[in-house]
């Protein structure tokens, strides 16, 4: 109630500015962050077009690291300093609900009658709770297979067997077939053979990238939901099933890629570093990673490959996840801040971060192009869009509060299990019941 | 000439300038130095100490209104119960009360007890912290003081000092990044070496059994330098005079070293001492850095933990400056406790002198 009515001050006097300032032709500048330095250019691009054909208004493009990116946008929203117009995550979002700091732009998108079923199905709506929005849909992300073409072709595995490969609870199905025959002992012997030496490997079939806290968004999502299993009761759930046998026994399979068979390096190894450095050396056949991580990949100084992630018992599964441009509600520019929003949703800023090939839009059209541009340059990233367009082939981010709390208490008990400290099954139950305790 | 003397006598002084009257009052004169820095050190320091007191009775999150709770920040993060196991084989849920987690868990014969905590994540955390201070300051200290002995005795040089304290001048942002690459486990140049040494690859950062001893050694690498110069400072005040005395007593090096060097450097070691467990109580940026409190909780210590309740869970201003406050009775107990015990206020050689 409080909220409702201040925001409507806000408003009144936001437009009682712009009419003034209108006469008065001052320049207003609105500060906009986002966290992916591969984005800058595009959205520079962008906020050139939007002050091109909103003269008046100019637009500040700041980036930030990731960790420094969360952590300025809360001492920002404490000290008055936070920037008008920010990229925000879906695990993120719900606690800035919580903590009242998002314009809800419902009323803005049904004055302006902006179009929200022009994205991808269901992107606009993650936004929402009771009524309320919270963003316009910028992105997407699905997860896939990234592999080195040079090894797979040395030991004799066709990338085409990911696009029917299967994963399975008990044996890990082909996949862990696939990870065994990449995985090379320092006598040359692969992860199949009987004198395999999981103590002295010298090639890696796989990397897992890291442990993966409490979503396993790149990591162990893909399976654990592929048997069937769901994070929470839905979207803004208040209930969490970490203590399911499905998840328990998935991410023991996980852990135990490493601590029984040792077809991956220790998450020791990996924690430091991280996947990607250690994909890059050039000794590891494969790895999981998101859509956003394409160029990176294609920067190795090896040939890598794109493919589907394999299906589990429940179909192929791949975490959709969804970016939105939100507006800070201690802006002094709410007009302002929302003309650029929409400019952000539209087909011709998404077009503009589509052709620059570094993620894939929201709305459909830019994404194509997003793949067309990738296609021209003679990479196939269709694993990715696959993925987007299956029927059943993607479950969302789990969306509800507590996202920070839920993080340390998972990232600690999955740390566990993954250094092999502790068993999955000693350790999730007791951890959901404290989450389940927050709500 | 008796008249001009008297006349002259009787001639009043000059009256005294601001400056020279000034210079005359040296309690005022001391304020006035020390002025700068009393203001930093109120603005910054004792006005927030003072006023985290308060904020440690709320439930407050920087956002919205903060609400008076009483001394339920304190319950939360101190709180144990004591709960007797009635066999081996009963779950410690069993026996816990709501609200409580298993802290530690002690079998004794066919029973034992649960130790329970509102928030075992605060004691861990004071355990981790404790661990810390275990590795750092003795080995520390050892290390600094052979090195001013050394540098006093064989390389009295500026230019080996100035070597000696490069690293305590690198920001701890820098070093604890330069130390992720050297240790890492598969790319790092010291894991490399150990692997062909035969010793083998060591998770460091990333085992939750290596992971503190670590980040104790990076900071006792970057921190040793500096301590052994405020130490090779303090051996230079002791006079020559005694060794040689002693020499002609026929007192070897260890005696020496046992009966002179140690007892008059008291002071010194006593302020290294007292300064470095403060700093190592609190330490943070290495592993905000290094390990963000992993893995697994093994490197969650608690300026961590305090850290983590603002930055990382739901904003808990309460929690996070009850935690402050306990830390910093904690370390008032353990500095109070040091000087005792070493009589770090008196020094021999003021007998001597």
């Amino acid at each position: 109630m409080k909220r409702r009515s201040s925001l409507l001050v806000i408003l009144v006097v936001a437009l009682l500015l712009i009419v003034t300032s209108v006469s008065a032709q001052d320049a207003v500048t609105i500060r906009y962050q986002l966290w992916d330095g591969n984005q800058l250019p595009a959205y520079q691009q962008c906020a050139d077009a939007f002050t091109a054909a909103n003269p008046g208004i100019t637009v500040q493009v700041e980036q930030l690291g990731w960790d420094d990116y969360w952590t300025g946008i809360t001492t920002g929203f404490i000290s008055g300093e936070a920037p008008d117009v920010f990229t925000n995550h879906l695990a993120k979002y719900p606690e800035f609900v919580a903590l009242e700091q998002l314009v809800d732009i419902q009323p803005l998108v049904e004055r302006d009658g902006v179009a929200t079923d022009i994205y991808y199905p269901g992107l606009a709506d993650l936004w929402t709770r009771d009524g309320a929005r919270y963003g316009l849909p910028k992105d997407w992300d699905t997860i896939a297979v990234i592999y080195n073409v040079a090894l797979l072709e040395a030991a004799g595995v066709d990338p085409a067997v990911m696009d029917t490969w299967t994963w399975n609870l008990e044996d890990g199905g082909e996949f862990q077939q696939v990870i065994a025959q990449l995985t090379i002992d320092s006598n040359g012997n692969n992860g199949l053979s009987p004198d395999f030496d999981p103590t002295n490997v010298a090639q890696y079939g796989f990397v897992p990238d890291g442990m993966g806290g409490a979503y396993g968004q790149t990591q162990w999502s893909p399976f654990a939901v592929s048997t069937g299993w769901t994070f929470n009761n839905g979207v803004w759930g208040d209930e969490y099933y970490y203590d399911d046998p499905r998840f328990i026994q998935t991410i023991q399979w996980w852990a135990d890629l490493n601590l029984v068979h040792g077809f991956a390096p220790s998450f020791e190894e990996v924690s430091s570093l991280g996947a990607s450095t250690m994909f890059q050396a050039g000794n590891i056949a494969m790895t999981m990673n998101g859509s956003w991580m394409i160029g990176s990949f294609l920067g190795s100084e090896f040939e890598v490959g794109f493919g589907r992630l394999p299906a589990g018992p429940e179909g192929r599964k791949s975490m959709f996840n969804g970016l939105a441009d939100s507006i800070w509600v201690g802006t002094q520019h709410l007009e302002e801040s929302w003309a650029w929003v929409k400019f952000l949703a539209s087909l011709e800023c998404q077009s503009i971060v589509g052709q620059s090939g570094v993620v894939f839009p929201a709305i459909p059209e830019a994404a194509t192009m997003s793949l067309d541009m990738r296609a021209e340059a003679g990479v196939d990233v269709s694993a990715f869009v696959e993925q987007a367009n299956e029927e059943g082939g993607t479950f969302l981010f789990p969306i509800a509060d507590y996202a920070g709390e839920i993080s340390t208490i998972m990232t600690e008990a999955m740390d566990a299990v993954s250094l092999g400290t502790a068993r999955a099954e000693d350790v999730f139950p007791d951890a959901n019941d404290e989450i389940n305790d927050l709500f | 000439m008796a008249v001009t003397s008297v006349s002259s006598r009787s001639e009043a002084p000059p009256p005294p300038g601001f400056f020279s009257r000034l210079g005359n009052n040296q309690a005022l004169l001391g304020i006035l130095f020390i002025l700068p820095s009393l203001i930093g050190f109120t603005v910054f320091f004792a006005a927030p100490a003072v006023r985290s007191v308060f904020i440690s009775f709320q439930e407050w999150n920087l956002l919205t209104d903060a609400e008076y709770v009483g001394l339920e920040n304190y319950q939360n993060i101190l709180e144990l119960s004591f709960n007797p196991l009635e066999s081996a084989a009963q779950d410690s849920d069993d026996v816990l009360p709501d609200d409580f987690d298993e802290l530690a868990r002690v079998q004794v014969g066919g029973g034992g007890f649960v130790i329970g905590a509102r928030d075992p994540r605060f004691y861990r955390s004071l355990g981790v912290t404790i661990t810390y201070v275990l590795f750092n300051i003795p080995l520390q200290t050892v290390l600094a003081l052979g090195i001013a002995i050394l540098m006093e005795k064989a390389a009295n040089s500026p230019l080996l000092r100035g070597i000696m304290i490069l690293p305590w001048l690198m920001p701890n942002v820098i070093v604890a990044m330069l130390f992720i690459w050297l240790l890492d486990p598969t790319l790092g140049v010291i894991n490399i070496f150990l692997q062909q040494t035969g010793v083998g690859q060591q998770g460091f950062f990333g085992s939750p059994d290596q992971a503190i001893a670590s980040v104790a050694g990076v900071n006792i690498w970057r921190h040793m330098g500096y301590t052994a110069i405020l130490i090779f400072a303090g051996l230079k005040t002791i006079p020559k005079s005694l060794y040689e005395a002693s020499r002609v007593d026929g007192a070897n090096g260890l005696v020496q070293f046992l009966r002179i060097t140690l007892p008059l450097l008291r002071p010194v070691l006593v302020f290294v001492l007292v300064t470095s467990v403060i700093g190592s109580f609190q330490i943070f940026d290495t592993i905000a850095v290094a390990t963000e409190g992993g893995p697994a909780g093994a490197t969650r210590t608690i300026i961590y933990y305090i850290y983590e309740q603002v930055f990382e869970r739901r904003i808990n201003m309460g929690v996070a400056t009850a935690a402050s406050v306990v830390l910093f009775l904690i370390l008032v107990s353990v500095t109070l406790i040091q000087i005792r015990t070493f009589q770090g206020n008196t020094s021999e050689l003021a007998d001597y002198s």
